[in-house]
């Protein structure tokens, strides 16, 4: 017993089993596929998916352990285990199991084996899954210089083309600049309220009457975490990385970017400004509102103006950074769901960005050069039923009745009014309709302009998968959505009924209360 | 399943069996539109047989409704309501009363007249699933009793009609769907945020939250400036939809490009929505308010009538002279609407049905010229009375209805509006008459420079009516004329409703409607 006079931390390894599976799976990837011969693109697509799938096994089982329980902190105080933190988990290791099949459809002849691209992958899934159970802001960071790291070398990935690198070192350069400003914001943070914990600074400025609401430093500090998470969620004015390196990436790993990257962030920023500095909402909100509205409105008037499809979706993945930002507004107000609509747009925009973007690999051919309006041309003619799933994507993403888009975008404008935010609300639909110009871009050139390229246009098998599960899913959600709303109020725990809702205001009211007497 | 004893019995009385029949109207299109879609391209012959059909058995299933319709009840009739997305408080909500009757009927009958007798060109296929697809979302609109699902219906219109008016429409036809869809759209925008705040607001009133359109009207109540905020954000739908002067600039461009069948479809149905729109979810819902807003509808009405005549007037395009004469029709009926009595929103609900009729059946005429002659310019059309009489006859006693002329249908309806209204909108009402005489001389004067005089060498071959157009150009000069000497089965079924909506408004506010008599004015006028 050499160490028997010192005491470990207690670590519940079953509550971190996600996080420790893609762990498995990524230094199992990168061992056995260096080591084996004859090793290829397919058994590391396999373990990779694999993987994932297995990852969202045992966070389904967390779920149902999670069913009666709120969920607690494990890890001194490290992690959190609770219906949030699953759900993004299983969000997560779905853009995960979607991303890799894309990443299989793409043929980089340079790059034969991608060996490292599949390991990257899911290294930025653990970092995604990281940020979003952290409940320690140092832990919260780390999750998220993983993910960013393994997303810059993705990025840079495509050694064919020069504005893959180029994106790569952009990204990688005003990353590390978000980066440095939220950990500064951290050690503010930290100076105030002794303690980088996030449950724990929420403690510290609940009870800690010597901070001031004017405290400068603390101010400071909310100020550039929120520049961090800004520059992550890509919310308009930290937003101008977003196109370059979204149209420079290979196509597979824009799409895991704008879906898992944008999770993952958004699931960091609800913890810290939710939890962390719930007491602080009032100086917050006027942040994100300002960052809402100027995001949806920035996002659709700048998609309008492109040419390129790739950069129209990063400006409409902006948009709806921006969409998804009103629902954070909204979870601001103590009562509402707020919190539960940006969880569903997060899992419906999600699937409906990996399948777009499905289509985007398959007609931008190996090359991944192949990325314009004039290359969408003539789409209806040449494959009618790929055309048809990617309008009725196009059209969710528009926000259009019947598809999961209308009922992401109805969720967060509902919470918004709920709230009385009209004005928001107003702004985010008008938003919506500029938006809705460049989506009939797309399908106006896709079937009602010809072109003269006629080549048979190969899709793939899994390309039609994913395209088919994305649509599927949208379909389905946009008749049925009970399905996915029922699941992610449960996470919120927010039902909208009047009971609840009851008893929301009351402890509303003892809040306000405890707040107004000076705790 | 009813979730209110009230519907309960009525809808058992009324309907003699349980069959879903207007959970049937909506979804019978789109399992048409998937089968025809479906259909394998080595099958062409099989595609419009079978939109034929499912549309036929549309408007079979909507004149059995017509038929089984209680006629003396003013109330929702075949009413079905299902919880669809419990956890917003959203139900599959759908009924049927007087004033959207015989709008669902109408739908029901445009559309396997546009399949059958419109041929699209190219593209059949994809064509015929577009337009029952957008038949299923026009009927969903007519007899959603919920605000949500009237609102995703409302909005599910706009794509079909989007790819009818950008695939099979003419030249600028990509500016002009793409005018349309935005503009509609942009409405839209601010109905949804209304019919969220509404039925967050209404939930104080009711208890929990529901977007039940008849839970909310009878039993919530708005503050005054709440009420007037929520409706003027339908009413910017509804008045794009109809639209109203100013907001009316889509309809010309979108008229004009689209296809002959979407144009009679555009025409025929999809403006109503706006003006059943207002009726509906604007007077229903928020009477206070419209009874507010009266001065400026009325305002905004009468300009329409009066400019969209004079613009009409100016037109050197056909088409779009007939969309210009849109303008202005609509504008009667809005004016029904919100001089809010008896007779003038019978009036108005008639006008809708009949100018979709008329309308409906100009715009098919002027696209059989234009798979003559290949132009729309009235200057190039010359003298085809001499070629082809019959045809000239037909154009005849359909522009006869469009204009007003007494026996025929154009006649009961606007003449309805005007002597509704005069007694609570004179001065409105009097400048508006005035857009009659308009109607005539706009119309009257196309007619005869298209059709008088000696026809020049490019008219001179003008074919006469084929058989297959006289048929369905009859079946329209038929309703026509059945609507015009005798408008006592619609006004019957129409009178009911529209005086129970009035006794809703009344008891609202302190608006007091002047007692009117439809019946009896109708017969004199009906006997003439």
């Amino acid at each position: 017993m050499l160490a028997a006079g010192l005491v470990s931390p207690n670590i519940e390894w079953s509550q971190i089993l996600p996080l420790l599976i893609l762990l498995g799976g990524a230094c199992a990837l990168m061992l056995f596929g260096t080591l084996i011969p004859g090793w290829n693109r397919t058994s590391s697509a396999t373990v990779a998916v694999a993987t994932g799938l297995a990852a969202v096994v045992a966070s389904a089982i967390k779920w149902n352990d999670l069913y009666y329980v709120k969920g607690s902190t494990f890890i001194v105080n490290a992690v959190s285990v609770d219906r949030f933190s699953v759900l993004a988990t299983i969000t997560l290791c779905g853009a995960l199991v979607l991303g890799v099949l894309l990443m299989s459809i793409h043929h980089d002849p340079l790059n034969g084996d991608k060996l490292e691209s599949y390991v990257l992958l899911l290294t930025s899934t653990l970092g995604g899954v990281v940020m979003v159970s952290a409940n320690d802001l140092i832990v919260l960071f780390l999750g998220l210089e993983v993910l960013s790291l393994s997303l810059y070398l993705l990025t840079a990935s495509d050694r064919r083309r020069p504005e893959s690198q180029e994106a790569g070192l952009k990204y990688f350069v005003l990353g590390g600049f978000a980066s440095a400003f939220f950990l500064y914001g951290i050690a503010l943070v930290y100076g105030i309220t002794s303690s980088t914990s996030i449950s724990g600074i929420r403690t510290d400025l609940s009870t800690n009457i010597s901070v001031t609401t004017n405290d400068v430093m603390l101010l400071v500090g909310i100020g550039l975490l929120m520049v961090g998470l800004a520059f992550k969620v890509s919310a308009v004015p930290f937003q101008v990385w977003t196109p370059d390196v979204y149209e420079g990436a290979p196509s597979p790993v824009t799409a895991f970017m704008a879906s898992a990257g944008k999770v993952a962030a958004f699931g960091a920023a609800l913890r810290i400004l939710l939890v962390g500095l719930e007491r602080r909402v009032d100086d917050w909100r006027p942040i994100v509102f300002v960052l809402a509205v100027l995001t949806v409105f920035v996002g659709s008037i700048m998609a309008v103006v492109q040419t390129n499809v790739k950069r129209m979706l990063s400006y409409s993945s902006i948009s709806h950074a921006g969409f998804m930002l009103i629902g954070v507004e909204a979870a601001a107000h103590f009562s509402g769901n707020g919190l539960a609509s940006t969880m569903t747009y997060l899992v419906i925009y999600t699937v409906i960005v990996m399948g777009s973007f499905a289509v985007v690999i398959s007609v931008a051919g190996n090359s991944d050069s192949a990325t314009t309006l004039e290359d969408f041309k003539g789409l209806g003619k040449r494959r009618p039923a790929v055309a048809l799933a990617f309008s009725a994507l196009l059209f969710a993403q528009a926000g259009v009745p019947f598809t999961a888009g209308f009922i992401a975008k109805f969720g967060v404008i509902k919470s918004a009014v709920d709230v009385n935010s009209y004005a928001i609300a107003i702004a985010a639909m008008v938003a919506a309709v500029i938006g809705a110009y460049v989506y009939l871009r797309i399908v106006v050139s896709m079937w009602l302009e010809d072109s003269s390229n006629t080549d048979e246009l190969v899709v793939s098998p899994l390309a039609t998968l994913v395209l088919t599960l994305s649509v599927a899913f949208t379909l389905v959600i946009g008749f049925f959505p009970d399905i996915l709303l029922n699941a992610v109020e449960l996470v919120c725990g927010v039902a909208d009924t009047g009971a609840i809702r009851d008893e929301f205001l009351r402890i509303r009211d003892t809040v306000l209360l405890k707040f107004l007497c000076g705790s | 399943m009813y979730a209110n004893s009230l519907f309960a019995s009525e809808a058992a009385s009324a309907s003699h069996s349980s069959f879903p029949i207007l959970t049937a109207l909506v979804l019978l299109p789109v399992v048409g539109s998937v089968f025809v879609t479906l259909i394998s391209n080595r099958r062409p012959e099989w595609v419009k047989l079978c939109a034929s059909l499912f549309s036929v058995g549309v408007a079979g299933m909507s004149i059995w409704l017509l038929a089984s319709f209680e006629t003396h009840a003013g109330g929702f009739q075949f009413v079905s309501e299902h919880s669809w997305i419990s956890q917003w408080g959203i139900s599959w909500h759908l009924g049927v009363d007087g004033i959207s009757l015989f709008l669902v009927v109408l739908t029901g009958i445009l559309f396997p007249l546009v399949i059958l007798g419109v041929d699209p060109h190219h593209d059949e296929k994809r064509y015929l699933g577009w337009l029952l697809l957008l038949e299923a979302g026009v009927m969903g609109s007519f007899l959603s009793l919920d605000l949500f699902l009237f609102f995703i219906f409302f909005e599910i219109v706009l794509v079909p009609m989007y790819f009818l008016i950008g695939g099979w429409g003419y030249d600028k036809r990509i500016y002009a769907a793409t005018k349309f869809f935005l503009y509609t759209m942009f409405g839209s925008a601010f109905m949804l945020v209304g019919i969220i705040a509404t039925a967050f607001l209404a939930r104080h009133d009711i208890g929990y939250l529901t977007f039940d359109l008849v839970k909310i009207a009878e039993e919530a109540s708005f503050a005054t400036n709440t009420g007037r905020w929520l409706f003027l954000s339908f009413a910017i739908a509804f008045a794009v939809k109809v639209p109203v002067f100013p907001l009316h600039t889509w309809l010309p461009d979108a008229h004009t490009q689209a296809p002959t069948g979407g144009s009679v479809i555009l025409a025929g149905v999809l403006l109503k929505m706006g003006t059943y729109g207002f009726l509906r979810f604007g007077l229903y819902l928020f009477p206070e308010a419209s009874v507010w807003a009266k001065p400026v509808f009325l305002t905004l009405a009468t300009i329409g009538i009066i400019y969209g005549a004079i613009a009409a007037t100016m037109q050197t395009d056909l088409k779009r002279l007939v969309a210009y004469s849109s303008v202005a029709h609509l504008g009667f009926i809005v004016l029904g609407t919100f001089a809010i009595t008896s007779q003038s929103l019978s009036g108005g609900v008639l006008q809708m049905v009949n100018h979709g009729i008329s309308t409906g059946a100009l715009f098919l005429m002027v696209g059989m010229i234009y798979e003559r002659r290949h132009t729309r310019a009235i200057a190039e059309l010359k003298g085809i009375q001499a070629v082809a009489p019959i045809f000239a006859a037909a154009f005849m006693v359909v522009m006869l209805s469009s204009i007003g002329v007494p026996g025929l249908n154009g006649f009961v309806g606007e003449f309805l509006v005007l002597i509704g209204s005069f007694d609570t909108a004179r001065w409105w009402t009097i400048v508006a008459t005035t857009g009659v005489i308009l109607a005539a001389l706009y119309l009257l004067w196309a007619y005869q420079r298209v059709f008088h005089g000696e026809p020049d060498e490019a008219n001179s071959s003008f074919a006469e009516i084929t058989l297959k157009e006289g048929a369905l150009i009859l079946v329209f000069i038929g309703l026509i004329a059945f609507n015009g000497l005798y408008p006592k089965p619609m006004l019957e079924r129409i009178e009911p409703s529209v005086d129970k909506l009035i006794e809703h408004v009344e008891s609202r506010t302190d608006y007091k409607a002047p007692a009117q008599k439809v019946h009896e004015s109708t017969h004199s006028e009906g006997e003439k």
